[in-house]
């Protein structure tokens, strides 16, 4: 559970010219960026000096040095709260839960210190601090699997930021991390890249990232396919699905417009809006268990807002309300994946 | 210090502290701010019973001498951190009485702008980091403030106030162990009154002294009379100096006594008659006045008129925070980013 798995992270390759990196690679490349250029930045997780269980820290502290990647025990409890009090003094954690999932071990530190500190104080503390939060169902069983995107959308105060590809991930990190306030860093696990097992789509964790410096904002989304019949809204790896499934339906003549929000706190609500109001359909994917997640504060902004625009019933999917199972095909019957939202777009456009 | 009977049922050995180890004008200092607490707390529950401070108190009358004790030994840059029970740890530490007193009004004037209150007073800019009222979460966030002086070298010594009901918390242990591996410059100072809200210590801990846990992380634990400032003094300057020569934290348990209940509408009725009875009799505050003037000189005008200032001081802080108007009602969406 806590050992580095040493499958994760394949080098970079170069495709035509274009340098391509993983996920993984992306996020390593902000890091030692910012740390280079900021001497208050500095990680601490478990198993980090040899590189952190997706090996996001491979070589860091190597160059970095073992303070400036400072590995902790089996104690997230104690170093998050650490990590607030670093940041209260001019710091800039980053701290690697090593999975997302620890984070409940320390949910007090986060929901009742992070998020409050600086509310309750009158604003006489600021609390910079990127938490590191691998997540999402990929084969570990119920433990490793939580969403917690989901877990977190209502919590005043803090951000929240779930990257979907590498050049993304590395712009959100960077700024995650100049940011002054407190943001969970969400990526799915089945994004960071995997030479051990192969991906379902080799394309959901490589892609280009430019060689000179660039910053993607927090709380802006991109319409990643342009579309004229419904609007999709995706995050993380169902984004990608959900990007399979619209090319499959384009022989369908069916256009759809896929949006990643890239940042769920703060929302880019009116892009969601702006596009529903061209398309008149709204299907919302995500992979946290339906009776949470961030999806419905959507409808509900789009109701809302943009209700006269809307030609059919707003559709969402979102996993079971159980646990995640571990054995193969009952995890996969469990999440969105491409085929039902291929099927639930159909159902959309056609009644 | 030697094991007492019946943990904690009657008071500790009255080890007290050596008169002459600070300056006669400390000493007076000393005993004004341990007058003011006490003071400051019955004029609050005074304004909690007339309805003019709403929510809920803790108020820490009796525990006067730990606090003030602890604070001299710190320096003026160092940090604490504070529990729900926070208003002498933060007057100790040098927080304005009639901003904190705003602020447990809810008023504008408050230290934390009326978003705090009670349980989570303090002012950054002495020092005092806005009260964290979860048991036990101070300690990992307190190793943190360390952690950072280490790194920036500022030669800061933090504080961490907790209670005894605390060293039931795993959160301490953790941060006990963060700050014994990376030898940090904390000190984790426990107000043992007996209590944990309205359990006896004998009812939840094995151990005969919180202090004992120092032991598994390799850090000093001691145990002193809390009732006494030099005794306290004495302790904390120790673990003090360790802690700013890099030698890393320590555990100093300070014997004490909460006067009250735990908080406002606890009567403590089920505490043991004759367990109140012989620690009341230990009462802080006559104690070291008595100690003052007979050990060091200090006539009976000179107290009362360090009395006097306090109750001047106290009536002109009543004055700031029923002036103090309201916050205005959008600042409710304020401070929530930076």
């Amino acid at each position: 559970m806590s050992m580095p798995d040493l499958t994760t992270a394949p080098p970079a390759v170069r495709v035509g010219g274009n340098r391509t990196l993983t996920i993984v690679e992306a996020m390593r490349e902000a890091l030692r960026e910012e740390m280079a250029a900021e001497d208050r930045v500095f990680v601490m997780g478990e198993d980090i000096v040899v590189g952190g269980a997706f090996l996001v820290t491979l070589g860091l502290a190597e160059d970095m040095g073992v303070d400036r990647v400072l590995n902790t025990p089996i104690s997230e409890n104690g170093f998050l709260g650490l990590a607030i009090g670093a940041a209260i003094e001019g710091l800039r954690p980053v701290v690697d839960m090593q999975y997302g999932d620890f984070l409940f071990t320390a949910a007090d530190q986060l929901i009742q210190q992070a998020s409050k500190l600086r509310y309750m104080s009158g604003g006489q503390v600021k609390i910079p601090l990127v938490l590191q939060l691998p997540t999402g169902a990929s084969g570990r069983g119920a433990q490793h699997a939580n969403s917690m995107e989901s877990y977190f959308f209502g919590l005043p105060g803090i951000k929240i930021v779930t990257p979907s590809n590498p050049y993304d991930a590395k712009g959100l990190l960077k700024s995650s991390i100049r940011d002054d306030n407190v943001v969970l860093f969400i990526v799915h696990k089945h994004l960071y890249g995997s030479r051990g097992r192969a991906l379902q789509h080799e394309q959901t964790s490589v892609g280009e990232v430019p060689g000179e410096e660039y910053l993607v904002p927090i709380g802006v989304g991109k319409v990643i396919e342009e579309g004229q019949d419904i609007t999709v809204v995706a995050n993380n790896v169902v984004l990608h699905h959900a990007l399979n499934a619209a090319s499959r339906l384009e022989g369908e003549g069916i256009s759809v417009e896929v949006i990643d929000p890239r940042t769920l706190v703060p929302f880019d609500i009116d892009l969601v809006i702006e596009s529903v109001e061209k398309t008149n359909r709204l299907l919302i994917v995500e992979e946290n268990p339906a009776r949470g997640g961030w999806g419905p504060w959507v409808i509900s902004e789009v109701i809302r807002r943009a209700f006269y625009s809307i030609d059919a019933p707003i559709a969402r999917l979102a996993a079971n309300d159980t646990p995640i199972p571990f054995s193969p095909p009952l995890e996969r019957a469990s999440v969105p994946t491409e085929e039902r939202i291929v099927e639930a777009i159909r159902q959309v456009i056609h009644g | 210090m030697p094991v007492t009977v019946s943990r904690l049922r009657i008071p500790p050995e009255q080890a007290v502290g050596p008169i002459d180890l600070l300056p006669t004008e400390t000493l007076k200092g000393v005993y004004r701010m341990m007058f003011l607490i006490r003071e400051f707390e019955t004029v609050v529950n005074h304004l909690f019973l007339r309805g003019r401070v709403p929510g809920t108190i803790h108020l820490c009358r009796g525990q006067e001498a730990t606090l003030v004790g602890t604070m001299v030994a710190l320096d003026k840059e160092d940090r604490i951190t504070l529990t729900h029970r926070g208003h002498g740890q933060a007057l100790a530490k040098g927080v304005d009485p009639a901003g904190l007193l705003a602020e447990l009004m809810g008023r504008a004037g408050g230290v934390c702008r009326g978003m705090g209150g009670s349980l989570h007073v303090g002012d950054w800019s002495v020092g005092a980091l806005p009260a964290i009222a979860i048991v036990g979460a101070s300690s990992p966030i307190a190793t943190g403030l360390a952690l950072a002086a280490k790194r920036q070298g500022t030669g800061r010594v933090t504080c961490n106030f907790f209670g005894d009901g605390t060293a039931s918390k795993g959160e301490l242990h953790e941060a006990m162990n963060l700050a014994a591996v990376w030898e940090l410059p904390v000190v984790f100072l426990c107000e043992n009154n007996v209590y944990a809200a309205t359990t006896h210590i004998s009812e939840y801990m094995k151990n005969e002294y919180v202090s004992e846990r120092a032991a598994a992380y390799r850090m000093p634990g001691v145990s002193v009379y809390g009732n006494d400032p030099l005794a306290v003094y004495e302790a904390v300057k120790v673990a003090v100096d360790q802690a700013r020569a890099g030698g890393g934290p320590s555990l100093v348990e300070c014997l004490t006594y909460r006067r009250d209940g735990h908080k406002r509408d606890d009567p403590a009725a089920y505490r043991d008659d004759r367990e109140v009875e012989a620690w009341l009799k230990t009462d802080p505050i006559p104690a070291f006045r008595n100690r003052l003037r007979e050990e060091s000189g200090v006539l009976q005008e000179e107290l009362a008129a360090i009395e006097a200032s306090v109750e001047d001081e106290l009536i002109a802080a009543q004055g700031f925070a029923h002036q103090s108007p309201y916050p205005d009602v959008q600042q409710r969406l304020s401070y929530v980013y930076a």
